[in-house]
């Protein structure tokens, strides 16, 4: 890494939750790490690219707790290099990547196949969430010491829940000797035979069969008395339902140690954009009820839901052009996930850009144990530079993404990324390359 | 402009990109006087106020559009001498029935429909064999479409594909039966058949029994009935009834005898077994002991009360053969309205065009 120049961005506002920044200053990148935060002009290096970032957030880049990359197998829904590219114009510096691939990421030459194709595609940092039942057939355990070996950060069997209770709570035992998470989206399967969207007044008139509340509700219950009964490290996520909210009070009053994530589309849009029978409104976690909307609201705002991941699970066009029982569930969510939480959330009033940080980069982060979501001297230079007041409309023509399905085509939002920086390098910018010529301190 | 096949001056032919609403070049009633023989035939007027291209749902009409539907339908029974003659009146145009789930009486009942007005009438079913081809359902219109059809009649398992279609076609497409969403045309005919007893549907009040949950035909009802001033119950099992419908302004019943003095019209829903994952009830001996309309039960109705069935019947489950073949039911009646409404429907969607104030169609 020490070959590359080192960046200096200057004119922005540095945001970093964890280390009590929130104020205008100019942040010093070299050698791939954060170099120094205001040095003085004596103490930069003879050459270094300059980012004016006059006007905009000057962050670290964010960390994606959960998004389908789809290869190996699905190829037609994304790659790795469209995958990645999409998380860079997202601001997304790391991205953990779902096993749910074909076969199955359940091997550590597996892990290690999706690590090596993301090493040759300068996008962003790819970790693997491998599969936590061998074929993710959610019976026996993979061999998951092993793929921790290989590199994997977090076991899970999503989208597809953890079903077998005995599962899960020999797999959360199993997991404490490695410090390594679960992540389970909670889903009781005997409750949402055949659903399409939320079980509420709009199924029930359009005679779409419903996912109901309560089947995420039950094993959200189900995964935090295991967690608690093992002490083991569970994350549950995506999450959508009131119920799973006063749970999660509920354990966290009670101390138990367990994180919990929302998608960006389950806290702006609800199930009303059903009616237009349109399969993009076709996304996992469905869209719940305008209540349920205002509840996850909250829930992020004061923070009993840890972090919000992007939900991004591209599906080829062929697939999603179907009618709405056929059509999968997914949509392109990378390059939205930001612009649709910064104008739900912090546009709104209902938190700071700072918070918007802390739980897109810092708190997930954290919850999958790497070194990222932060400006501290030393750390990664992953860095993503903000513009918080560009409006701009959604565009799914446009995205990186493979996948153009999104709930989100059409509408306006605010804020927009303008630099993704990885490891010190500048993988990603919206402006023209003569903005940061190199030029002598 | 190449000429067209057969040698065809190139002014006849019609264009690809046209849609197929604009009319003919020549008048079609004209033409098919002149090709058929019929006796003289002045078309009825055209209702002001009608603008749709498409008949998707009854949830998204007006009172009024539902009003002219009806008004209409009866005009053309009465112009068809009971839907038996046929007219002149669509000559030259074509009707495809896109099926992808099994149907002899709807899908019939919109082929004569199509003929009593002239019309040509073309048939495609594809129960799942096009899926297993690889080819989705719009894919399938757009090929049926693009062989020259005004309408495209559809039904298909899953809700909300005729509002698909509308997005995807230039022609007119009607849903017969989306799911368990809606079904216009039988809640239509329904309603018909209850105008030409009672004169009426304001202030009357109309029991739905059965699986509500599954049943388009009940959604139709509902919103419909509702819409012209009737008061609407549902009535069933309550895994098959939800309490929501309150929320939606319906009365929700789960004890049959309880209702029946205060009916003036009951509609008998099948229970599609076909439809369940896991039973919702424990019986079919439990469920005809509390549902089923029988001749004990009718005596507890209302003299004049009108027994309705949108068929097919389970003959014993939800109606017993004495109430089936009795005087007050008008089962029968229902399926000549059928054509009614359809010929109503097929006639007026082609009239259809682009909203008057939005400048959008109605999808």
């Amino acid at each position: 890494m020490s070959e590359l120049t080192p960046i200096l961005i200057e004119g922005g506002r540095l945001i970093s939750p964890t280390d009590g920044l929130d104020r205008p200053g100019r942040l010093l990148l070299h050698r791939g790490r954060i170099e120094s935060i205001d040095p003085a002009d004596d103490d930069l290096p003879e050459y270094c690219h300059r980012v004016d970032a006059g006007g905009c957030l000057v962050t670290p880049g964010l960390v994606d707790l959960g998004a389908e990359f789809r290869e190996p197998g699905h190829e037609e829904d994304e790659t790795i290099v469209t995958g990645g590219a999409a998380a860079l114009a997202g601001g997304f510096t790391t991205v953990l990547c779902l096993g749910n691939c074909d076969p199955p990421v359940d091997t550590p030459a597996g892990v290690e196949l999706i690590a090596r194709i993301a090493a040759s595609a300068a996008g962003p940092r790819v970790r693997v969430i491998a599969c936590l039942s061998q074929g993710r057939r959610g019976e026996q355990m993979a061999e998951l010491g092993l793929l921790v070996q290989a590199g994997a950060v977090a076991f899970s069997d999503s989208p597809r829940p953890v079903g077998n209770s005995a599962l899960l709570k020999r797999a959360l035992d199993y997991c404490r000797m490695f410090d390594i998470p679960i992540f389970d989206r909670p889903v009781d399967p005997d409750l949402v035979d055949r659903g399409v969207m939320h079980d509420g007044r709009v199924s029930l008139r359009l005679g779409l069969s419903g996912l109901p509340t309560e089947a995420e509700d039950l094993a959200v219950a189900r995964d935090v008395r295991l967690a608690e009964a093992t002490g083991g490290r569970l994350h549950v996520g995506p999450i959508s339902t009131m119920g799973s909210i006063d749970l999660l009070r509920w354990v966290k009053s009670r101390g138990i140690f367990v994180t919990a994530s929302v998608c960006p589309h389950n806290l702006g849009q609800s199930d009303e954009m059903l009616a237009s029978f349109d399969a993009r409104f076709k996304v996992h976690p469905p869209l719940r009820s305008p209540r349920h909307v205002e509840m996850l609201c909250q829930a992020v705002a004061d923070g009993t839901i840890d972090a919000i991941q992007s939900g991004h699970m591209p599906r080829a066009r062929e697939k999603k052009m179907n009618d709405l029982n056929q059509a999968p569930f997914g949509a392109a969510a990378l390059e939205t996930a930001l612009p649709v939480v910064a104008t739900r959330m912090v546009r709104s009033g209902a938190m700071s850009w700072s918070d918007l940080i802390l739980r897109m980069s810092t708190r997930p982060a954290q919850i999958a144990g790497l070194d990222a979501g932060t400006l501290r001297l030393g750390a990664p230079a992953d860095v993503a530079v903000i513009d918080p007041e560009e409006a701009w409309t959604v565009e799914p023509e446009r995205f990186f993404s493979s996948c153009q399905s999104s709930p989100h085509a059409g509408e306006k939002v605010w804020g927009r990324v303008v630099y993704t920086i990885v490891g010190g390098e500048i993988r990603f910018t919206r402006r023209p390359a003569l903005d940061h010529l190199a030029i002598g301190s | 402009m190449p000429d067209g096949p057969l040698g065809m001056a190139p002014g006849r032919v019609k264009p690809l990109s046209t849609k197929p609403l604009t009319p003919m070049t020549t008048s079609p009633g004209e033409l098919s006087i002149a090709s058929s023989g019929l006796p003289e035939f002045s078309p009825p007027q055209r209702p002001a106020g009608w603008w749709r291209r498409h008949l998707l749902d009854l949830e998204g009409l007006t009172a009024e559009e539902i009003t002219i539907l009806l008004d209409t339908a009866q005009t053309l029974k009465e112009l068809t001498g009971g839907c038996r003659h046929k007219i002149p009146l669509l000559g030259g145009r074509t009707l495809a029935n896109l099926f992808f789930e099994n149907s002899t009486r709807t899908r019939n009942s919109f082929s004569l429909a199509a003929k009593r007005l002239g019309a040509d009438t073309v048939e495609f079913s594809s129960s799942g064999s096009s899926v297993s081809k690889g080819e989705t359902f719009i894919d399938t219109a757009k090929t049926i479409q693009a062989m020259g059809v005004d309408w495209v009649v559809t039904r298909h398992p899953a809700p909300g594909t005729p509002h698909q279609l509308a997005r995807e076609l230039e022609c007119c497409v009607l849903n017969a039966g989306d799911g368990a969403h809606e079904h216009p045309t039988q809640g239509l005919l329904d309603m018909l058949t209850v105008r030409q007893h009672r004169g009426r549907l304001d202030g009357l009040t109309v029991a739905l029994v059965g699986d509500i949950a599954h049943s388009r035909t009940a959604r139709s009802n509902m919103w419909g009935l509702r819409k012209l001033g009737a008061h609407v119950i549902v009535c069933g099992p309550a895994t098959l009834v939800s309490p929501r419908w309150e929320e939606l302004g319906f009365e929700v019943a789960h004890d049959l005898d309880e209702i029946l003095p205060r009916c003036d019209v009951l509609n008998l829903l099948r229970i599609q077994f076909e439809r369940f994952a896991s039973r919702p009830f424990p019986s079919v001996h439990e469920y005809a002991n509390r549902y089923a309309m029988n001749g004990r039960r009718m005596r507890r109705c209302r003299e004049g009360i009108l027994i309705m069935a949108p068929g097919p019947i389970n003959r014993g489950v939800e109606i017993t053969p004495e109430v089936a073949d009795g005087p007050h039911s008008v089962i029968l009646e229902q399926v000549t309205n059928g054509i009614a409404v359809r010929m109503a429907a097929l006639w007026l969607l082609v009239g259809g065009r682009e909203h008057p104030e939005g400048g959008a169609s109605d999808e």
